[in-house]
């Protein structure tokens, strides 16, 4: 069997404290195939950053490993091209210039005109033009400065892009082109993603499949939800797919109580020992909310289930 | 607005000007002498009793005089006020640029490694607080040479400021800028020369332009303990001879290169500066 592109085995955390040690999560194991788009969710604590930063070898782990078309991770290296939150453009350097950096790092034997022109292909390809190549990313908005960001790391032509919560600080609508051309590019490229995200309805849109971790400490990867809407993907149309609101529903849900739930039982069955306790599997469970709705049909039990779980529950959220 | 308020100050400026030039003029006037002076009062600069700091117009005449002429040289103890500025100048360079060439690869050692900065902390904060002219029996005793000593301390007084502020601006990059040069691979070198340095440049200029004030500071005094040539050894000359008008003069030349030093700084600061 050939190895996977993507292999994640018993990923572990732990921070030495005062009494013992911190656990902030364990026996995390995935994979991600070639060119599938990945968003793992939970809520803040449980690690999701580390996964990442593992991931891209700016973070050791604790325990676990990982591989990359069966080459043990050990560092940062350029097939793998990372999107920070904050952008993390270099500022006395110009748009252009933050991407030649890039591009000169990737192909150093390149000249400069191929450099040049290499950088501003993948700069049309997130829109900035006009100008905007010349400025400082001081003078940029923050839509725009993530946009650098991303043709930063598109433009290495990395095996792997790792994205950590790349539309966290823009506003709404800002946030709604960009995830346009992210996916445009992705589908252009066939980009290998690993994404963190906050937003269920972002994942939904982007995402093949949405990995789902329990809360933190003792987190651990729960389920693998996949993600059955058919691409091209568009986010004014993707709501009335069938299946978007089965799986939004699936997702609100989990991050709302079951993601706790599992967490007391994780805890309640440690605290009882290892002889009762379920052994938990570091494989997440495969769910498939928006195929199991289609079969089961709008009365079906489950799909009831989740309607009335989230009328009262979704308020919760929306008021965060 | 911005404009007027340029102007405004500008017009302030003179005026306050006006007026402390006019009360000095004034103030230094010598006593009219009463009766016609004898030769020996002639002789003793007039009827005034006591010695007058020279007013202005006089300082105003010595310095079209010594500008018009700045470069004459009639030997060791009369030359023109540019030669003796020459001189300072070159010391302080020289002196300046040898501790910036130890400063900033030493700073960038010490802002790099946390075991560097803990094992020369304590050096540094013993040196740090000499005076530099403290080492000047020392520097003269082993270099046996006037020139190379009052050198040697414009590099011991400029060396800490640049160190300091190399060492700072290195430690303080921020991570995300180290994490983008780590994922793309680059070496310690060309990290540290594509990334640290030019995130670290307006810390380590503002270091640049603070040593560059202290040796300006510091050369006026060791031209004054070595002598011969130079801005200080022009001030103390000048008092030997009793000739304030020139100490007048030359202390405002120490002033104008001073602040003259202090804006090409700025200027190379303000190029380095970035905006995050």
């Amino acid at each position: 069997m050939p190895p996977r592109f993507l292999e994640v085995k018993d990923l572990a955390k732990r921070f030495p404290g005062k009494d013992g040690e911190l656990t902030v999560f364990e026996d995390v194991s995935f994979s991600v195939k070639k060119g599938e788009f990945v968003c793992i969710i939970g809520h803040s604590g449980c690690g999701k950053s580390t996964i990442l930063n593992v991931l891209a070898g700016l973070d050791q782990a604790s325990g676990g490993e990982v591989y990359m078309s069966g080459q043990e991770v050990t560092g940062p290296a350029l097939e793998r091209g990372v999107v920070f939150q904050n952008y993390s453009l270099l500022p006395w350097r110009s748009t252009l210039r933050n991407v030649t950096f890039a591009v000169q790092a990737r192909w150093p034997g390149w000249s400069k005109a191929q450099v040049r022109e290499h950088s501003l292909k993948y700069l049309h390809m997130v829109g900035l033009k006009d100008g905007a190549e010349q400025r400082k990313p001081s003078q940029l908005s923050g839509g725009m400065r993530q946009r650098v960001s991303i043709a930063r790391a598109f433009a290495i032509e990395p095996k792997l892009l790792l994205l950590d919560e790349p539309f966290g600080a823009l506003d709404a609508l800002t946030r709604g082109t960009i995830q346009e051309e992210l996916l445009k590019v992705c589908a252009e490229t066939h980009q290998t993603v690993f994404m963190i995200t906050h937003d269920v309805d972002e994942a939904i849109l982007l995402a093949d499949r949405i990995l789902l971790m329990t809360n933190g400490p003792h987190a651990r990867l729960a389920e693998s939800v996949r993600v059955c809407i058919e691409r091209p993907r568009d986010r004014t149309t993707i709501v009335h797919d069938p299946a978007y609101y089965p799986i939004r529903n699936h997702l609100v849900d989990f991050l709302v109580s079951r993601s706790r739930e599992l967490s007391e039982r994780d805890d309640a069955a440690r605290d009882a020992g290892g002889s009762n306790a379920v052994p938990v599997s570091g494989v997440p469970l495969e769910v498939d909310p928006g195929a199991d709705a289609m079969r089961t049909g709008a009365d079906g039990a489950k799909a009831e289930h989740h309607a009335n779980h989230l009328t009262g529950r979704l308020k919760a959220v929306n008021g965060n | 607005m911005l404009q007027s308020l340029h102007l405004r100050a500008a017009l302030v400026s003179v005026m306050l000007l006006v007026v402390l030039l006019g009360l000095w003029e004034l103030t230094s006037q010598p006593p009219a002498a009463t009766e016609a002076l004898t030769e020996y009062e002639l002789l003793m600069g007039g009827a005034d009793q006591e010695a007058r700091v020279p007013p202005p117009s006089a300082v105003i005449g010595l310095a079209v005089a010594e500008l018009s002429n700045p470069f004459y040289d009639a030997g060791p103890n009369d030359k023109g006020i540019g030669i003796q500025l020459g001189y300072s100048i070159y010391r302080v360079l020289t002196g300046f640029t040898l501790a910036a060439l130890i400063a900033v690869p030493v700073g960038f050692l010490i802002g790099m490694s946390p075991l560097m900065y803990k094992a020369l902390n304590p050096f540094i904060q013993v040196l740090r607080p000499i005076s530099p002219l403290a080492w000047m029996p020392l520097a003269l005793f082993i270099i046996k040479d006037s020139e190379a000593s009052s050198i040697f301390v414009i590099f011991i007084c400029s060396i800490w400021p640049m160190l300091i502020n190399t060492a700072f601006g290195v430690a303080s990059v921020r991570t995300d800028w180290v994490n983008v040069a780590r994922t793309h691979e680059l070496n310690a070198f060309q990290t540290a020369i594509q990334v640290i340095l030019p995130a670290a440049a307006p810390t380590i200029l503002t270091g640049m332009r603070i040593s560059i004030g202290i040796a300006w500071l510091v050369i006026v005094a060791a031209e004054m303990l070595v002598g011969g040539t130079g801005i200080g050894y022009y001030v103390w000359n000048e008092w030997n001879n009793l000739d304030l008008t020139s100490v007048i003069f030359s202390i405002l030349m120490i002033g104008v290169v001073g602040m003259m030093l202090d804006i090409a700084l700025a200027a190379a600061t303000k190029a380095v500066q970035y905006q995050e």
